[in-house]
């Protein structure tokens, strides 16, 4: 079964291409079964491939399918590598995107582009298992482009509504910015090394290369930048708030689950290249602290569900980069697969309360929701209670393996949790800010039925929770493996090399388990509408009423400002250059000649006057002249 | 028989030529330039039979015969033509027929 | 037979040009006719009697007479007549009148390079007819289907 590793990306294939060839004529049944059947079946061969491996005792695998190209020295194969990573990486992306596929034939069920949609969604699914099974770095860079191909035609999937155009460009263009740096460090590794395999690059650069050396450092940072675009962090995560104007199963598998994830599976991958750069990966550390910070302080002053959630995916992915600028690399895969679930879970109840609600985003516009939407509420607590990592939860687990170690860290170490912890704060408090202000406190949604504008085939009556089989099931498998998740072990040792479990004392330990409780009371007292809170409220509500309290707001608000800065700095420069620019030298060049020939034509149309004795004169005078040459010259 | 030198009889050919294409160029009624083509034609015809009486055979004579019945054909539909045109135009200046420019 | 030649290549000559000089069409089709019927009388006096009856009979004979028919019909009239004299000012002849005299120029110096003087042999009938029905077969038969063509053509081009 093994063999069959290349059968993986074909069934996603086959079904973007036979939802795409069909264009939409396919009636609804069989375009979601096909889309989403597409995607079981790579999950079982992964499963089956799963069980072999790990029974093989975690040996690697590789299997070449073609050569891709041969030029001089250089020749990737299209082949893709098994080990402990792959593995965990293969399962997530095909479970996990098999339960937002069938959760997406009833959100979608609707939409008049369903078949488009889940063709769409395929080619993810292809290109994503590309990614993670290449064995070379061009392939990866393959399946990287290919993600973020259908990012952009998924965030911009209602395309009539040029605003999500717009923010499907952004985002296009913000990773564009961090896979030209990815290309170059591939340029690079490939004249210093030699070869873009990546385990030859792993066991060839540290022989080349010392640590510290400036190649690595080069190499390192440049792979860094392509991770740092694909997986919104600081300074290019601006398009992920933006990229919320999808549809929300395509937010819960591709920024929340699979593609953001791509820049940490790169970083674990090339570990090597990071250890032989100690500088970088520090950076990497630091790139992770601060935006895990950022984000949370915003989530804090966000109304919209979405964006709420799309701010707290930064900000884990950001301790995912910590764990990896730490060391600590199945730390940060394991709470890459937590984070997985708990994430898609939440995404999906949003999606549910969002489409309940008629397309409702404003979170102060609902309220008081728990009875009206049960299903939604207990996902959203079980999610959240994962989110901020309370005890028992997998999210607990895994943000106390990555907290652990960072304390670890030789210069930084005590910094670095420090801010993990303020971090793991932030989100207790705006994780259950969303849960209080959305399912407890009073109902608003009633009283504003007759302003809401949903789809005009949805009954405007008392709200009632839109599910299905399609809708629940994923929920409940989600939120199952959000709770026992925390006890499945990443197989992870033959990549990374054995690690020590990091100990530490039980007054740290209990640090970091009060922590997020507290957070969470505090939640509790400021936005669930108790009267013990009051005073607290009123505390909140004049600090945000003061001059320092709303200029914060807003700078929060607004994403510490780095929409404005970039705009400033980038955006409005190029605009006024390509006004400049408006009459194109280049273009008039190519105009001239087109007026040239229009000229030629005008001097030559005199000759074709339509009279009978001038075309005779002209007829008689050409004859005399050729009569003349053959006489007298 | 005194000889006669074939020289002259083709430059009267080329002469009665030469008169049909001034015609040609000339004349504004379309009646008048079909006259002058079938000048052109009748010289064509003499310079073919004095060549042949200069070699003695009839070969050009036979030649003669091809051009006379080439210019019968084009009378007949010359002259259809014109009907068709005095019809449409209610004129014969060859002026009016000028659709084609450009 | 000398005086007889250049007697009619004169009558030729002048007939012609008063054919394209004439602003009255009949007159100008009977000028034609006559600069014909010289051309004949040269035919003959060259040894080429087939060659002169057809001249006669075809040319001048029905074909001239199918124009005058033409142009009975049209009934052209007088107006015609003075929109003739109006176009036809001498300024106007000046530059065909060049042009076309190169052309002579060039070809009479082609011409006069060659000296022949050869007493004339009749080439008769029985000869031209014995040429006819044997080698230029494939040329007659063609001149019948050109003929053909050409009837048909004026029928559907002539017809309302």
């Amino acid at each position: 079964m093994l063999d069959w590793i290349g059968l993986l990306p074909v069934f996603p294939s086959a079904g973007f291409l036979a939802l795409v060839l069909t264009r939409g004529r396919l009636p609804r049944r069989i375009a979601g079964i096909i889309g989403v059947g597409s995607v079981a079946l790579s999950f079982l061969l992964a499963a089956v491939i799963s069980v072999e491996f790990l029974n093989s005792g975690l040996e690697s695998h590789t299997q070449v399918l073609w050569v891709w190209m041969s030029v001089g020295n250089f020749s990737p194969g299209f082949s893709f590598y098994l080990d402990g990573l792959t593995v965990v990486m293969l399962l997530i992306i095909t479970g996990v995107g098999f339960l937002i596929h069938l959760y997406s034939t009833g959100f979608m069920a609707d939409d008049p582009g369903f078949a488009r949609f889940f063709g769409y969604m395929n080619l993810f699914i292809a290109s994503m298992l590309v990614l993670v099974l290449a064995d070379n770095l061009v392939l990866l860079y393959l399946g990287w482009e290919g993600v973020g191909l259908c990012s952009y035609l998924l965030i911009g999937f209602w395309y009539t509504n040029p605003a999500n155009g717009y923010a499907a460009r952004k985002a296009f263009v913000v990773t564009r910015v961090g896979d030209t740096s990815m290309a170059i460090g591939l340029f690079l590794l490939f004249s210093q090394l030699g070869t873009l395999n990546i385990q030859e690059i792993l066991t060839v650069a540290p022989l080349q290369w010392s640590s510290g050396s400036g190649v690595a450092v080069a190499a390192a940072a440049l792979l860094l930048g392509g991770a740092v675009g694909k997986s919104a962090q600081l300074p290019l995560q601006t398009w992920l708030p933006d990229a919320m104007a999808g549809p929300t199963p395509i937010s819960a598998l591709i920024h929340a689950a699979t593609m953001v994830t791509a820049g940490v599976y790169l970083i674990a991958r090339a570990h090597v290249l990071f250890e032989l750069a100690p500088s970088v990966q520090l950076l990497v550390a630091f790139v992770g602290l601060l935006t895990l910070l950022m984000a949370g302080f915003t989530a804090l002053t966000q109304r919209d569900i979405k964006r709420i959630l799309a701010y707290s995916t930064v900000s884990q992915i950001g301790y995912m980069f910590l764990a990896l600028g730490v060391g600590a690399w199945s730390a940060a895969v394991f709470h890459l697969m937590t984070h997985a679930f708990f994430k898609a879970l939440l995404f999906l109840a949003a999606g549910t309360v969002i489409l309940s609600l008629h397309h409702e985003h404003d979170i102060f516009r609902m309220g008081g929701m728990r009875k009206k939407l049960p299903l939604a509420f207990w996902s959203f607590i079980i999610g959240s209670a994962a989110l901020t990592a309370l005890p028992f939860t997998s999210g607990f687990y895994s943000k106390d393996a990555i907290l652990l170690a960072a304390l670890e860290q030789p210069q930084y170490g005590m910094l670095l949790w420090l801010g993990g912890v303020l971090g793991a704060f932030l989100t207790a408090v705006y994780s259950f800010r969303l849960v209080f202000v959305v399912f407890f406190g009073e109902q608003h949604v009633d009283a504003e039925q007759q302003q809401i504008h949903g789809h005009d085939d949805h009954h405007h009556g008392p709200v009632h929770e839109i599910t299905g089989f399609a809708m629940a099931a994923p929920l409940v498998i989600l939120a199952v493996l959000s709770v026992i998740g925390g006890l499945i072990s990443v197989p992870v040792e033959n990549v990374f090399g054995a690690h020590e479990e990091p100990h530490a004392s039980t007054l740290i330990h209990g640090f970091m388990i009060a922590v997020p409780i507290i957070g969470v009371l505090i939640s509790y007292l400021l936005y669930s509408g108790v009267k013990q809170g009051a005073s607290l409220q009123q505390m909140l509500s004049s600090v945000r009423a003061s001059k320092i309290g709303s200029a914060l707001n807003r700078f929060w608000f607004s994403g510490w400002g780095m929409d404005t800065l970039y705009d400033t700095l980038f955006v409005k420069p190029f605009v006024a250059l390509a006004h400049v620019n408006r009459r194109d030298l280049i273009d008039q060049f190519y105009g001239l000649l087109a007026a040239l020939v229009r000229i030629g034509n005008q001097a030559v149309v005199l000759t074709q006057t339509g009279y009978l004795r001038w075309y005779a004169i002209s007829l008689i005078g050409g004859l005399v002249i050729v009569i003349g040459i053959g006489v007298w010259a | 028989m005194p000889s006669i030198p074939y020289e002259h009889g083709l430059i009267l050919a080329a002469i009665l030529f030469v008169c049909g294409l001034v015609g040609v160029l000339t004349r504004r009624n379309i009646v008048f330039v079909l006259m002058s083509l079938e000048i052109m034609l009748n010289a064509c015809g003499l310079a073919f039979v004095v060549a042949s009486a200069r070699w003695g055979h009839a070969d050009g004579q036979i030649m003669f015969l091809m051009i006379l019945t080439l210019a019968a054909a084009e009378v007949a539909v010359g002259l259809g033509l014109i009907i068709q045109m005095y019809r449409r135009f209610h004129t014969v200046d060859i002026s009016v027929l000028n659709e084609m420019k450009g | 037979m000398m005086l007889l030649f250049y007697l009619a290549g004169a009558v030729a000559l002048i007939s012609t040009v008063a054919v394209i000089t004439s602003s009255n069409v009949v007159h100008a089709l009977v000028y034609l006719i006559i600069s014909l019927l010289s051309v004949a009388v040269i035919f003959f006096a060259l040894g080429a009697p087939f060659a002169a009856m057809l001249e006669a009979i075809v040319y001048a004979g029905a074909i001239m007479v199918l124009f005058l028919f033409v142009m009975m019909m049209l009934n052209l009239g007088q107006a015609t007549e003075d929109q003739e004299k109006a176009w036809l000012r001498p300024r106007l002849w000046i530059g065909p009148a060049i042009l076309v005299l190169v052309l002579l120029v060039q070809l009479v110096t082609v011409l006069l390079t060659q000296q022949v003087d050869l007493a004339p042999r009749e080439v008769g009938v029985r000869e031209l007819s014995l040429l006819l029905f044997g080698p230029w077969l494939l040329a007659v038969e063609l001149a019948s289907m050109l003929l053909l063509a050409g009837l048909i053509a004026a029928y559907h081009i002539a017809k309302k």
